[in-house]
């Protein structure tokens, strides 16, 4: 039987199916946990424990989120043009070249009110000229954008290594790092924020990216679903013939999508540069730009659905630094398989249970009698 | 009919669906040895579903399938294949790139060795063709040869595989009239063999031509068999709709007057792999005229329509369309044409036509997105949008009116109207119409056909592409038939008749005088 043609309620499709898949992932993580005597009960307790469970918890939660909202978004605005961005680490990193270049010319310069938004504006546009090339070679080249962009990952690297080791280096250090940026030119961490309204948080890394990256979220909506340049983006998506035959021009679609898409992924150097390490570093992405493809999977390419899902891999990131460290027998290595199979379940697995869903859900609705296709 | 008969084909009370959609309901048939059975029913009446679970591609909820009496459970192609089903489908199921011989035998070698087994085929094939009249030549390239052959290479492997009963599914939708005349000949001597033939089509006069027994399918539901000598067109035709058809019979246009809306000059277009697909043409459409071209697919016709629309660019000669002088260097795009009131109604309208993700309100917006009234600095105007595309679906009597459904929920006949409303509701200049009715209701051709008179009547100029020829005579005032990329006649549409235009069709005519 052909169920996907099947149309389900939405809230089955958004909220039940998922919570099905990860469930599932649990259950398989859980039954791993009990072939090495561990009580997997009591770890999902210490994992939940260590992502909610205090102040700097939540803190740390809510920071690896920001950057999973911010490299999901671009996966997904690339994804509605029909195209794999998988250079969102690479792009990253080049956003956070761009902050750390113009601050360290101008953070004693200029003020805070200027310098902060300055330095999003070059994280954004270094990403998005990162994501350029790869996507001027798609439209006019017919080069992969799947394949250049993974290039453009290992190209951003070698020159991130090169300009640290060689140019930005911080006179007289031995590790590959620039100076620390002036604090003007710091993006306010959560803890200090709350303070000056007299709230009272421990430290934590969070700060007020995660603001910037719902804001995003917000935007990506707008544009996608509700501008004019989201309808070309969406009509060259689907198909690139109705696309021309509306007069909407394909090359432009990639390029701008592609853009965007950098755009957004740098913006994770907002977070990691400007709100956290204040100096510019290497491997400051750890794979948050891969990550972000799961994602945007597991948030079915919706921001609502990927701030969601960027909350739970938030939770998987620091619930799993918890559990690594209060259960011995549970390594690090362990963690990653539980997040890996949450990936497998939710997002190359997403539609495994869904014919069973729709069995079960007809099987509770008697058939109405409808015209035959 | 009793059971006694000598039945090669009983379907008991079959029911089968498709999540909460029926598709086909309680259907029972009789299919006597040595017969051929049509099967005729609007497009998603259900008659594609059940060949496709007579074939083993689906199975039945419920109900039985008997062969030469006995009941047979078929779970595939190759259950089928064994009790004798062969089936030519729509769409030939062939490798364009091995030669006949090679196809005939794809999957039914009989040796391991190549050679061997097609020493063997070759003898098989010969006793094959000469018993029923099958000439094809087993060593050409079949993406080479003429689609009537090529229906012929798929009879030939259904035959080779012992089919005694062989299923055609719209077979005649590719052919010029003298090649359906040929496949006929075929299915005669096909059944004086003892061979049962199942036809599967939605043209009527080729149920009252070949058929000894039809049935009639309508909304998944059998509603009537008749023996064909006792049955009428008229009859089988509101049967199939379930109401009765007025024949609707349009005015011609004789002198339209000067006006051009189109003026092609010397056109020649050659696509990517070097192939020349439009050839040197030339022609005119006036305001106030319907010109009809003619043709099987595939002889230019298509990317004709395309080069005028502005979405494929010509390699020589130019054109004027809707005043706008086309030149080399000087090209046309499709948001132009749209400013310039010249709208096209594409022939594929699942590629290009709408986007089957979108809603139908998004859909209505294709093409028109950067209007004013769609979309203020940038932002969509969703209320007016989906008011829009409300008013074209009542104009046009679109179901179900709803334009938050996606488009892909729609049926063909519904698509179509969709698109239909979306272009001539902008009271075009001049009107790019292809396959306007292909996969249409019956019910839903005549509002069709009556939008586009009313256009012509009004002043558009109006160039329609069809392979259905009774649409193209019923419709156009001048007809002109293609041949390979050539315009190899011209016809007054009152003086048109089908003999005729079919050996124009086949380029027949000079080869005839």
């Amino acid at each position: 039987m052909n169920t996907s043609a099947v149309p389900l309620p939405a809230w089955i499709e958004v909220v039940l199916i998922p919570l099905l898949n990860i469930l599932l992932a649990l259950i398989v993580a859980g039954l791993i946990m009990l072939t090495i005597g561990v009580d997997p009960v009591e770890a999902v307790a210490i994992m939940i424990r260590g992502a909610f469970g205090y102040d700097e918890a939540i803190g740390y939660t809510l920071y690896y989120t920001t950057n999973f909202i911010f490299t999901g978004l671009a996966v997904a605005v690339a994804f509605h043009a029909s195209l794999f961005n998988i250079g969102g680490e690479g792009q990253a990193m080049i956003g956070g070249l761009g902050v750390g270049l113009v601050f360290l010319l101008l953070d004693s310069v200029l003020p805070t009110l200027l310098l902060i938004p300055i330095g999003i504006i070059a994280a954004a546009l270094f990403g998005a000229a990162w994501a350029f090339i790869p996507a001027w070679l798609q439209a006019y080249r017919g080069s992969h954008v799947v394949i250049t962009t993974i290039m453009f990952n290992f190209i951003a690297s070698s020159l991130m290594v090169y300009l640290l080791v060689n140019v930005l280096i911080k006179k007289g250090s031995m590790s590959p790092e620039t100076r620390e940026f002036e604090p003007g030119a710091w993006m306010p961490f959560m803890h200090d924020f709350l303070a000056w309204f007299g709230f009272d948080v421990t430290r934590s890394p969070l700060n007020l990216s995660l603001v910037l990256a719902l804001v995003c979220a917000f935007l990506v909506w707008i544009y996608i679903w509700r501008t004019r340049w989201g309808y070309e983006l969406r009509t060259a998506g689907f198909s690139e013939d109705a696309a021309v035959y509306a007069g909407i021009k394909p090359k432009t679609v990639v390029i701008s999508a592609m853009c965007i898409s950098g755009a957004l992924a740098g913006l994770m150097a907002v977070n990691e540069i400007m709100g956290v390490h204040h100096r510019l570093i290497l491997n400051f992405t750890a794979g948050y730009g891969f990550t972000g493809i799961a994602v945007s999977l597991m948030g079915r390419n919706h921001p609502v659905g990927i701030i969601f899902a960027s909350l739970l891999f938030g939770v998987l990131y620091q619930g799993g630094a918890e559990l690594a460290f209060e259960m011995p027998k549970v390594s690090r290595e362990m963690v990653v398989a539980i997040q890996g199979l949450i990936i497998l379940f939710s997002g190359a697995l997403a539609l495994m249970l869904r014919p069973w869903v729709v069995r079960i859900y007809l099987m509770l609705r008697p058939p109405q009698v409808q015209a035959a296709s | 009919m009793t059971p006694s008969q000598d039945l090669a084909i009983e379907l008991r009370h079959i029911s089968k669906s498709f999540g909460l959609v029926r598709a086909n309901h309680d259907i029972s048939m009789q299919v006597q040895r040595g017969t051929v059975h049509g099967i005729v029913g609007e497009n998603g009446a259900g008659k594609s579903t059940l060949m496709s679970i007579l074939y083993g591609f689906y199975q039945a909820d419920r109900g039985e399938i008997l062969i030469d009496g006995k009941v047979r459970q078929i779970t595939s192609s190759r259950d089928a294949i064994d009790v004798g089903i062969g089936m030519v489908h729509q769409h030939f199921m062939l490798v364009d790139t091995l030669t006949v011989l090679e196809n005939v035998m794809l999957g039914a070698e009989s040796h391991a060795l190549l050679n061997k087994s097609s020493i063997d085929a070759r003898a098989e094939l010969q006793k094959l063709a000469d018993e029923y009249d099958l000439g094809v030549e087993l060593d050409a390239v079949t993406g080479e040869l003429p689609v009537g052959e090529q229906q012929r290479t798929e009879i030939l492997k259904a035959l080779y595989r012992h089919a005694e009963i062989l299923i055609l599914d719209e077979p005649t939708g590719v052919l010029t009239p003298q090649e359906a005349d040929q496949l006929f000949r075929v299915l005669r001597a096909l059944k004086e063999r003892g061979v049962t033939v199942i036809l599967i089509t939605h043209k009527l006069r080729e149920i009252m031509d070949i058929t000894d027994t039809v049935s009639v399918l309508r909304l998944g539901e059998m509603v009537a068999h008749r023996n064909t000598v006792d049955t009428s067109v008229e009859e089988l035709a509101e049967l199939m709709v379930g109401r009765r058809l007025v024949e609707s019979s349009f005015s011609r246009v004789e002198n339209p007057g000067s006006r051009k809306g189109i003026e092609v000059r010397d056109l020649t277009v050659i696509d990517q792999r070097g192939k020349k697909r439009v050839d040197n043409i030339s022609f005119t459409v006036k305001h106030g005229e319907i010109v009809g071209i003619a043709g099987v697919a595939g002889n230019g016709q298509s990317k004709l329509l395309e080069v005028l629309a502005g979405i494929a660019q010509p390699s020589s000669g130019d054109f004027e369309i809707g005043g706008y002088q086309c030149k080399p260097g000087k090209p046309l795009n499709p948001s132009r044409c749209r400013a310039l009131h010249i709208n096209h109604v594409p022939e594929d309208r699942l590629k290009l036509g709408l986007v089957k993700a979108f809603t139908a309100a998004e859909s209505a917006l294709l093409g028109y997105h950067n209007e004013r009234q769609y979309s203020i600095r940038g932002f969509l105007q969703l209320k007016s949008i989906r008011a829009m595309c409300a008013r074209l679906m009542e104009g046009f009597d679109v179901r179900p009116g709803n334009p938050s459904l996606r488009s892909s929920t729609f049926s063909g006949g519904n698509q179509q109207k969709l698109i239909l409303a979306r272009e001539l509701e902008k009271n075009p200049e001049v009107l790019l119409v292809g396959q306007p009715t292909r996969g249409v209701d019956i019910g839903a051709i005549a509002l069709i056909h009556q939008k586009l008179i009313e256009m012509r009547d009004a002043g558009c100029a109006v160039l329609l592409v069809s392979v259905e020829l009774d649409e193209i005579m019923a419709l156009s005032d001048r007809i002109l038939v293609m041949f390979e990329g050539r315009i190899v006649g011209e016809v007054k549409g009152g003086d048109a008749d089908k003999t005729q235009l079919g050996l124009m069709m086949a380029n027949a005519m000079e080869q005839a005088s």
